[in-house]
């Protein structure tokens, strides 16, 4: 009987010879990423427990990336209160200062941390990002954090895998994040739900590493504990600039036991978003076509990388946005944002009349940066779109892709990327 | 063993989201009473006032869905809320309601088991709900051993403690 990658990983982070979905296993973590949540509930509750230590503070990435910088007195209590816990520790990848770096979950990749074989958990739910690295990444809360910050180790639920078979290559003006809303829709927001998804298939060889990152970061939207992906050699190239650490690519065995099976050819995915309040609440971009927004945004952990700004440049490169509209642009991190501006992106970004942001998470959670008025309606490259998530409760947010975001703005209104690209 | 949990139903609908329980603007506050007040604010803005008339939450499909805050747990126990049942729940929620003490019990449910306001008892030990207003009950899946210990310890951290002077 053969393992899916999740259970070879899950394994191999065990003290146990074999494993089967359902059971309860206890392993032992290669690497936690904090952030804000530091200052929130973690530093409180960890204080509970008397001790004077973490367990290993070589293997907890600490960065501010939520409300970066500080825009009310609140957040910037919290991130003296994170900074204060991370000095008190010693915890040596300490971000705390570093508030020009970005977004955790484009910056711990980009520095290394994330690689093939390693079990990754983090205090964000969209830490499932780091699936797209063949490492098994899921998000974890406050208390549970706690318990790895003291012990190094968690309790898994050995998940029940479902097998994602993808085939042939995305046509113009259609990306990852149609695929992934496609692919929530068909399933629903529970269609998943404690299960582990794995990425399979040429269409997922043909994918950029930012397209899998797309994917992967949103596959919680569905419920699912991780979104994995296999290793090839476009993983291997990006690795190579990235980390001088041994890694282990991790592949399923032949006869490995998956509960479901989907195809999906990506030659046949065309742009769709969500429609308020649910990332589930899918439609064609026909059925919404026109609809009049006030605000864009391009940005997050899901959509703010090279592959989202240069499709945006493209269709925004040389005209203005609608003038009763606004364009927010924010890079996920600093180097995407540095190579953006050598590429002569920010100036097409500029030109057309948007806003760009320094890196940081901001208005995908209505922290800063572009929050909403009442009533207000934005087509967002973001993650959610539940009620109030981005401003005030009776604003609206369709969740889109970087492409579909940037027609939308210069259009004024919801609008196909493929008839201005 | 638990003591039999006493209390009131209030009933939810499904997908209930972490940011419906406690809205992102609320993250920063440093105060948990005040944040508190707002839980499940653009739901029911009352919600938190009559906490005491409504201490065992009924909901649908994969409430908890979202982000990982674990704030969406504390607030519900700042409140006083005894126990969440649901059809099913988020995967990070459920871990969190558990290390935090509050038990999460997963029931099939319609309107002829559950009303607002209903009487229930639940005993985890026997895995059974008796809806003392309707005069039904109804049985569940037992959690596995160690998260019945997890909640008997009144939460993860409490237990961790014990295992690291011992």
């Amino acid at each position: 009987m053969g393992y899916t990658i999740a259970e070879k990983i899950l394994i191999n982070h065990s003290n146990l010879k074999s494993i089967s979905p359902g059971q309860f296993i206890d392993c032992n973590i290669d690497l936690i990423m904090v952030h804000e949540q530091l200052g929130g509930r973690i530093h409180k509750e960890y204080e509970k427990l008397e001790i004077d230590y973490v367990w290993d503070p070589n293997k907890i990435f600490f960065i501010l990336d939520h409300w970066v910088p500080a825009p009310t007195i609140s957040a910037a209590q919290m991130h003296q209160d994170c900074r204060k816990f991370a000095e008190k520790y010693k915890f040596i990848h300490n971000f705390g200062y570093q508030l020009d770096k970005g977004i955790c979950h484009q910056v711990l990749p980009e520095m290394g941390f994330s690689r093939p074989g390693m079990l990754i958990v983090g205090s964000d739910s969209h830490t499932t990002t780091y699936g797209a690295f063949n490492c098994l990444a899921t998000g974890i809360g406050a208390t549970d954090v706690s318990v790895v910050f003291a012990t190094g180790k968690l309790w898994f639920r050995v998940p029940e895998s479902f097998q994602i078979i993808m085939s042939g290559k995305f046509n113009k003006g259609v990306m990852s994040k149609d695929f992934i809303l496609t692919l929530i829709g068909n399933i629903s927001t529970k269609g998943a739900i404690y299960k582990s998804l794995e990425f399979h298939g040429q269409g997922a060889k043909n994918l950029s590493i930012d397209g899998r990152m797309t994917i992967s970061n949103m596959v919680v939207e569905a419920g699912a504990k991780f979104g994995i992906f296999q290793p090839d050699n476009k993983l291997e190239t990006w690795l190579v600039n990235r980390t001088k650490e041994p890694y282990k690519l991790v592949t399923p065995d032949n006869d490995a036991n998956y509960e479901n099976t989907l195809e999906y050819n990506l030659s046949e995915i065309t742009p769709v978003v969500a429609k308020p309040s649910n990332p589930g609440n899918i439609a064609g971009i026909e059925e919404v076509e026109g609809i009049e927004i006030d605000q864009a945004f391009l940005g997050s952990c899901t959509n703010g990388r090279m592959e989202d700004l240069r499709i945006a440049a493209k269709i925004l490169k040389g005209n203005n946005i609608d003038p009763n509209t606004r364009l927010i642009i924010i890079p996920a991190s600093k180097e995407i944002y540095m190579e953006a501006l050598r590429e002569g992106l920010m100036e097409i970004f500029l030109s057309a009349g948007a806003v760009v942001g320094n890196c940081t998470c901001g208005p995908c959670i209505g922290g800063h940066l572009g929050v909403l008025g009442s009533e207000e309606v934005c087509i967002s490259s973001t993650n959610r779109n539940f009620k109030g998530r981005m401003g005030d409760p009776t604003s609206e947010v369709y969740l889109a892709s970087p492409a579909v975001v940037a027609a939308s703005a210069l259009k004024g209104r919801i609008a196909d990327p493929r008839e201005v690209l | 063993m638990i003591e039999k949990i006493d209390g009131f139903a209030y009933i939810l609908g499904d997908d209930i989201n972490t940011d419906d329980i406690v809205p992102s603007h609320t993250l920063t506050m440093r105060d948990v009473d005040e944040m508190a007040k707002c839980t499940l604010e653009f739901i029911d803005p009352t919600f938190a006032k009559n906490s005491a008339q409504g201490n065992i939450i009924i909901a649908g499909d994969n409430f908890g869905t979202g982000s990982s805050r674990e704030e969406a747990v504390y607030v519900f126990k700042v409140l006083g809320i005894k126990a969440i049942i649901a059809k099913s729940f988020a995967r990070i929620y459920f871990r969190n309601l558990i290390n935090l003490g509050i038990p999460g019990i997963i029931v099939s449910w319609n309107e002829s088991i559950f009303s607002k306001g209903d009487n229930l008892e639940i005993s985890l030990n026997e895995g059974v709900i008796t809806n003392k207003t309707k005069g039904v009950k109804i049985e569940f899946e037992k959690l596995p051993n160690f998260l019945t210990k997890i909640l008997e310890e009144g939460g993860i951290l409490n237990q961790l403690k014990k295992t690291l002077k011992g």
